[in-house]
């Protein structure tokens, strides 16, 4: 089988923006796209002609479901002013976003196009929790998962489950991404908290005291985690804490041939590595503490990169759930296999640690509107490798390297990709 | 064996009649849970179907207190969490079923690798009555 591992010619990041990631009663996908599309569109230092830009790909989950509205590409491609431009919906559950970023590296490395906008939008908060959670469900194997009774927090808490049991990982190890995650999204003003899990408790504390009723005693923000009035159980041993929340948003960014970057910006990325692979449902992987599509994606895209993951030196990675980020960490090889939760527990994905993970705070705190995601992600490493990100800049001044990691449903779809600094 | 088609719907009708079937490649042998028409392994489509035993141990579980529609209006969920698994079948594959029989409002306290046996739910979705395969601990 011929596989040269390679891409046709280079491909340059040159812009990358969000929306403001929230819950926003009166804005549809539209109106969230075109805000992510201007703060893109400021990002690109010499500033461009967005008529320059020749194809559209659209990261979308289920506009269907969540607003009734299908084919979105050519709605949004309008409402940012781009017909007749091709415009492409991308679905794959949470990897869309990822892999509409994809479809726009493989478009300019094949030749076709120069210039190309890749994005993702969802908007999940017009319905109410048991339907999304219904929505979500949709994405899992309907006949053989969802009919089990599983819900996707229900999902990743069985990879939790199966991981406590081969590793010793403690429910504790997840409550710290979660610290970790708001930590940092508290210093992200797009993100849809901008809390410490520590100032969400001290808010607690407050608002039972200004109510006179008993002021809980928590001694840290793991007694906090772990008080079920505060934090109940989803599906053990995820928590609420434990699960990225329902949002509204949208993503955008701007790839061109890596020959014209230069007449967008001085200070371009180049996407240097790209790798997808798909998985069975999870009764079907001989594995169920790995994600092995991960495994698989991030070899290619090393390869492709010519790096290893030690030399990655941030990587934005697909935490919709707590014990995701912990198996994320193992899957890209940054950690051996069931070392992950150590790693979280030092502090060695901290944002001052050797190997910062989710700097933008994840989609935990962050916000996860599931189409866009995997663009938003794209985002942060934009901002964190041009030294953009502000006061959640991590330390290193020597940024070279980045990754991101996006999962759609429990893995039946990874796409992941390196970013570089030149 | 009556000959049915290797679907969910097939599927669905041997649990209503308690029984648990896969297919199996006659080219290369493999065994297939749930079953399916066309052979993973060696593409070829000529499948037969084979009844396991039923018998297998618990290897991923949850215990889900925020419950899609479907389990809601069986009021399960919220206040009354339920156990949904992967079971790892005596035969080798495994699968995602009901997990009945172990307590779920202390869920710290159920254990990967615990034995279970199939058991067949029954329940009425207006004039259809529905199968949900199940284990129990």
């Amino acid at each position: 089988m011929a596989k040269t591992g390679k891409l046709g010619r280079g491909v340059a990041l040159v812009g990358a923006g969000v929306s403001k990631f929230g819950s926003f009663k009166d804005k549809t996908s539209r109106d969230l796209y075109v805000e992510a599309f201007l703060d893109m569109k400021a990002s690109v230092d010499k500033g461009f002609d967005p008529r320059d830009i020749q194809t559209i790909y659209v990261g979308c989950f289920s506009g269907d479901l969540f607003e009734s509205q299908g084919h979105l590409a050519p709605i949004v491609t309008d409402w940012v002013g781009l017909v007749p431009r091709p415009a492409t919906r991308v679905e794959d559950a949470c990897a869309s976003g990822g892999v509409a970023l994809r479809q726009g590296v493989l478009a300019i490395a094949s030749g076709l196009y120069d210039v190309a906008l890749v994005s993702g939008v969802e908007k999940m908060t017009n319905l109410p929790t048991e339907r999304v959670t219904d929505t979500l469900a949709a994405a899992s194997d309907v006949l053989y998962e969802a009919s089990a009774g599983f819900t996707f927090p229900g999902l990743y808490a069985a990879i939790a489950t199966a991981h406590m049991a081969k590793y010793g990982t403690k429910v504790e190890h997840f409550m710290q991404v979660g610290i970790k995650n708001h930590n940092n999204g508290a210093l992200n003003p797009k993100g849809q908290f901008n809390r410490s899990i520590k100032d969400i408790m001290l808010a607690r504390q407050k608002k039972c005291q200004d109510q006179g009723q008993p002021v809980p005693d928590y001694k840290s923000e793991m007694d906090f985690l772990k008080d079920a009035a505060a934090n109940p159980v989803v599906a053990w041993p995820m928590r609420l804490f434990d699960c990225s929340p329902i949002t509204d948003g949208a993503a955008c960014a701007l790839l061109v041939a890596e020959d014209i970057a230069r007449s967008f910006t001085d200070r371009p990325l180049y996407i240097i590595g790209s790798g997808q692979a798909s998985d069975y449902a999870l009764h079907g992987r001989p594995d169920i503490t790995c994600i092995k599509a991960s495994q698989i994606a991030s070899k290619e895209a090393y390869q492709m990169a010519g790096v290893t993951p030690k030399d990655i030196q941030l990587a934005e990675v697909h935490d919709c759930f707590t014990i995701a980020e912990i198996v994320a960490t193992e899957d890209l090889g940054f950690f051996a296999p069931g070392v992950g939760p150590k790693a979280v527990a030092e502090g060695v994905t901290a944002r001052d640690g050797a190997k910062p993970i989710n700097t933008s705070g994840g989609l935990k705190s962050k916000g996860h509107p599931v189409g866009a995601s995997g663009v938003a992600q794209a985002v942060e490493i934009f901002k964190q490798l041009r030294g953009e990100a502000g006061p959640r800049q991590v330390p290193n001044k020597n940024l070279r390297l980045g990754l991101t990691h996006n999962v759609g449903a429990t893995g039946g779809t990874s796409v992941i990709h390196v970013y570089e600094r030149r | 064996m009556e000959q049915r088609d290797f679907t969910v719907a097939s599927f669905n009708k041997f649990l209503g009649e308690k029984r648990l079937m896969g297919s199996k490649c006659k080219k290369c042998g493999s065994l297939h849970l749930p079953p399916r028409p066309l052979c993973p392994h060696c593409h070829e489509a000529v499948m037969e179907w084979t009844e396991l035993s039923g018998k297998g141990k618990l290897v991923a579980y949850t215990a889900i207190s925020v419950a899609p529609t479907v389990m809601v209006n069986q009021g399960l969920g919220k206040n009354n969490p339920y156990c949904s698994g992967v079971v790892e079948l005596a035969e080798g594959p495994k699968i995602c079923a009901r997990v009945l029989g172990v307590d779920t409002r202390n869920p710290e306290r159920i254990e990967v690798g615990t034995p279970v046996k199939l058991e067949v739910l029954e329940r009425a979705e207006g004039q259809e009555k529905v199968f949900t395969l199940a284990f129990k601990a």
